[in-house]
């Protein structure tokens, strides 16, 4: 079977295909080292959690142990392919320095305990604050790694029983502006387009979305019809000069913070070349005219000078998309953590809607996803919102969820928006939210401006619940940390970013006394003695299948409705997408085919916001609007960042990730052949801005924001001038040193998107100086956005160890 | 038109003012001061409109922030950790809502003026800005709903 080094080589060996046929299958797995397929006791299904890709997998056990992964050939999302991180992530499961027993704070230090002691403290404080204060001094903090069974079960508890609006996910700082551009354009979040449309497209467009880096099989996907005979038109919207950039037939660069204007110089084009579906527009599309007056103000002279990108690239770009025949466009972080960022999204969802591309083979949106679970945080409430996209400022729609839930409407609290996670860390600052319980995810490291969020998670007025595999920067400040179990050890679905919904089984035990999060949230709710309004017990699972009954009777009716799926029906099928009911019970490729859309005002999850303010639109404005529930265009003006460029910090920093970590490398640093690609922190500067800074390849580098500071290796890239980019993955649970100044966000600014309520983690005001002189290259791979411009660096290859499986056998 | 101009000065001002107080509430920061631009944008084009109505309105927008001001903002941040900052941030949003109000019904009668006065150009420029001005209500009126029941009840 061939092999291949997939460190060197993330994308693996190519399958070209042709418009319209199936992509081809290819098994990708690896084994423990000495071992074969045969050698393996069993198989147990699952997918990936390192990622929004949905890979689907098979784990492989021996001895009660994980000894390796292989791609699930028959899977709608990967066809047995499997990513860099796919293959080797599972590892850390195993790590010596799991946490395998509750912990909690005895002074100045943590103490290993037993649960009883440790649930014992965390209900007695939420007994304590809900008397002196009510359910507005607690908070909870979940995660886009939990199973859709334990946000559910989560957003129940909070929401329902003890009754707080401060509910929110880590997803509001990957995918928040994706579920936002959602709703303003289609006043319902849920992915319109589906993975297939990569096989149909002729154009694709990749709008600060990275997609070799963050999902790299959905990449392979695109390489594979681009090493066809009839391959579709790239266009690349990113400062770095990433994979997909090299790809592209046009590369837009724009200075960071100016996303908008460039969306607007594009349809200005579009729009002016006459590129529009006026039949689709006048049938189902709500506010064209305004999108059209505000646009003439964004010709390509006036964007080309905001952007400081070539009038002529705008041009072009806009005619391949003005003249593509299957358009798909995806959008990610580039967007999303950048200023402007609902706004900006909002023009892609608006492009695909003048051009009446939507709900066809090839024309889609996908609004991506950075989180595995991120769907399900969103659809099951897990992020503050109402389960099954349920509208809070609809009484009708609280009405229903109450009624799921056997309570009265008054208990839900719906009497504005869910508080998002900045705004819980205000409160925690200000000191009326006095408990926070964070699960799976690390905000000590993930957060902007540190220093700040480690001021408020340090005080001593704040009762911090901390669950998770490893005792992360967060876990130390912890006053209860709890050991979960995670992926393999314990069942449960997870939906990835185009709707596909997989379960993912239990293959061996969690170490120690480590619990899944779904029994630690059943054990809480049975200890605080949650009742519906009969006296009954709110809460009326036991186990992931029956979890997954509840939430399929709450999803009912609504957009994301799972109603007839099954774990049985998902075992024999592998990945189904929703929504997946008693008329489509195969699952639905996409949504609006025909132009038929959620937003009917009775029917919609939100009535939208103020782009720029934030401000909810009321009910009786929206459905004036839209009453016919059609899809709404909303225009946007380029509004300058509220941290420029200045003479004193004259470059911009833009913090992002690379393709062998996820998120604070709590697993992926403990997977040996992902650490050794990018071991350390580096700094990413154009060749004149180094010139200018007297900095070669590999130099210490401080980089400084009015924040802060960072140390970092320098690499010379071809990133646009006048940008810095910092890698936000690492953080200090492996470093020796105390002077918190290697983690990126150390200098990002507290500022986030007014209608989505993202952290800005792409528009900074920062400044490099050279520290000291060094000889080696930058610990920064050279196969990705990070490759160097200075030649004879060793490129990026795997230890022995490194080595996959790729079987074509199959592919047809 | 005087009035507006006076009142939409002051509001310019307010907001900042406003920005500055709540600097450890960063939307509130932030958003003041976008907003601040707006009533900022109202007084130029009202200045640029008045010698038609022979009348004297300075372009310039008052309420650049002085020293006193930017002591207050550091004052703010330490103030940031206390309690009672939630019931100043009430108190000020609600002053922005009412100030707002208060240049909406002026723009409406200016309107309804041009109107019946056919005045095109006046129209135009009521069209262009009273837009800002119930977005600027919207937006004091939306932290207000979401902030009171953390304050007041929390």
């Amino acid at each position: 079977m061939p092999q291949r080094d997939r460190i060197a080589e993330p994308w693996g060996v190519r399958t070209p295909y042709e418009p319209g046929d199936a992509w081809p299958v290819r098994v990708d797995s690896y084994l423990r080292e000495g071992l074969s397929a045969g050698d393996v006791d069993r198989w147990v299904p699952a997918a990936s959690l390192l990622h929004s890709n949905g890979d689907a997998m098979d784990i492989a056990v021996k001895d009660g142990a994980m000894v390796g992964v292989r791609g699930r050939a028959h899977d709608r999302v990967n066809r047995g392919r499997l990513d860099p991180k796919d293959l080797f992530g599972w590892q850390a499961n195993a790590s010596t320095d799991r946490l395998t027993r509750p912990l909690v704070r005895e002074g100045d230090e943590l103490v290993e305990t037993d649960w009883d002691t440790a649930m014992s403290r965390i209900v007695a404080r939420t007994r304590a604050l809900l008397d002196e204060q009510g359910p507005s001094a607690i908070g909870f903090y979940t995660s886009g790694q939990l199973f859709l069974e334990e946000s559910y079960t989560v957003a129940v508890i909070a929401h329902g029983g003890i009754g707080t609006n401060h509910v929110d996910g880590n997803t509001r700082l990957c995918t928040a502006t994706a579920a936002e551009a959602l709703k303003e354009s289609f006043a319902c979040d849920g992915q319109p387009g589906s993975y297939e449309d990569v096989d149909h497209a002729d154009v694709i467009a990749l709008f600060g979305h990275n997609m070799a880096e963050t999902q790299p099989v959905l990449w392979s996907r695109v390489l594979d019809r681009l090493a066809g005979s009839r391959p579709p038109a790239i266009i690349c919207v990113d400062p770095r000069p990433t994979p997909v950039a090299r790809a592209a037939d046009v590369h837009l660069a724009p200075l960071p913070g100016t996303n908008v204007a460039l969306m607007n110089g594009l349809l200005h084009e579009i729009i002016a070349h006459g590129w529009i579906d006026r039949d689709y527009l006048d049938a189902h599309v709500v506010g064209f005219d305004e999108l059209e007056q505000r646009v003439k103000k964004y010709p390509p002279e006036r964007v080309a000078e905001i952007c400081r990108v070539p009038a002529e690239q705008i041009r072009r770009a806009a005619e391949i998309l003005g003249r593509a025949e299957r358009l798909l466009s995806t959008v990610l972080q580039g967007f999303y953590q950048s200023h402007q960022a609902t706004a900006a999204a909002v023009q892609v969802n608006n492009l695909h809607l003048i051009r009446g591309m939507l709900g066809r083979p090839g024309c889609g949106v996908l609004q991506m996803n950075g989180q595995p679970t991120a769907e399900n945080t969103r659809e099951c409430g897990a992020d503050g919102d109402l389960p099954g996209f349920r509208n809070w400022s609809n009484d009708a729609h609280v009405a229903d969820l109450a009624k799921v839930w056997n309570l009265e409407p008054e208990q839900i609290p719906h009497y504005a928006p869910p508080t998002h996670l900045m705004q819980m860390m205000r409160y925690a600052e200000e000191g009326s939210i006095r408990m926070l319980w964070v699960m799976g995810t690390n905000p000590a490291v993930s957060l902007p401006e540190l220093h700040r969020i480690r001021s408020i998670l340090s005080q001593e007025r704040l009762f911090l619940v901390v669950q998770d595999l490893f005792l992360t920067e967060t876990a130390r400040f912890a006053d209860v940390v709890l050991p979960a179990a995670t992926w393999g050890e314990k069942t449960g679905t997870q939906t990835n970013a185009d709707r596909t919904v997989h379960l993912s089984e239990k293959a061996v035990e969690p170490p120690g006394e480590a619990r899944s999060d779904l029994d630690i949230f059943l054990d809480f709710a049975a200890r605080l003695d949650l009742r519906d309004k009969d006296g009954g017990p709110l809460v009326t699972w036991k186990d992931p299948e029956s979890a997954f009954e509840a939430w399929k009777e709450c999803s009912r009716g609504r957009p994301c409705d799972y109603s007839a799926m099954t774990y049985g029906k998902l075992r024999e099928r592998g990945g189904i997408q929703w929504p997946c009911d008693a008329e489509h019970p195969d699952g639905t490729e996409r949504l609006y085919a025909g132009g038929r859309f959620y937003s009917d005002p009775d029917y919609c999850e939100t009535y939208g916001r103020d782009l720029v303010t934030g401000a909810p639109v009321e009910p009786t404005e929206y459905r004036a609007m839209n009453p016919g529930g059609r899809a709404v265009i909303k225009a946007a003006e380029h509004l300058p960042p509220h941290e420029l460029p200045s003479e004193e910090h004259p470059l911009v920093l833009i913090t992002g990730r690379t393709l062998y970590h996820f998120h604070t490398r709590t697993k992926t640093a403990r997977a040996p052949q992902l650490q050794q690609a990018a071991p350390d922190v580096w700094a990413e500067l154009s060749e004149p801005d180094a010139r200018l800074a007297g900095v070669t390849e590999g130099d210490l580098l401080e980089i400084a924001t009015p924040r802060g500071t960072v140390q970092a290796a320098a690499r010379i890239t071809g990133i646009r001038e006048g940008v810095v980019f910092l890698p936000f993955h690492y953080g200090y649970w492996d470093t020796d040193s105390r002077s918190n100044d290697r983690a990126g966000n150390e200098l990002t600014i507290t500022d986030w998107d007014p209608a989505s309520k993202q952290p800005i983690n792409k528009t900074a005001a920062a400044r490099v100086r050279l520290l000291e002189r060094r000889d080696a290259p930058a610990p920064a791979p050279t196969t990705t956005a990070s490759a160097p411009r200075t030649a004879s660096i060793p490129p990026t290859a795997g230890a022995p160890g490194a080595t996959a499986d790729e079987d074509l056998a199959g592919a047809m | 038109m005087r009035d507006l101009h006076g009142r939409e000065n002051d509001l310019a001002h307010h907001l900042l003012l406003v920005s500055e107080r709540h600097k450890a509430d960063h939307e509130v920061y932030h958003l003041a001061r976008d907003l601040a631009v707006w009533s900022q944008r109202h007084v130029r084009a009202l200045a640029e409109a008045a010698p038609s109505y022979g009348i004297d309105l300075s372009a310039e927008p008052e309420g650049k922030a002085t020293l006193a001001e930017r002591l207050r903002e550091r004052g703010s941040e330490l103030l940031g950790l206390r309690s009672d900052a939630g019931l100043l941030m009430l108190r000020d949003l609600r002053t922005v809502y009412t100030e707002a109000a208060g240049i909406s019904l002026d723009w409406e009668m200016v309107g309804q003026a041009a109107k019946a006065a056919q005045d095109d150009q006046l129209l135009q420029l009521v069209q262009q800005c009273h837009p800002d001005t119930l977005r600027q209500m919207r937006w004091a009126n939306a932290k207000l709903k979401e902030s009171s029941p953390q304050v007041l009840v929390g």
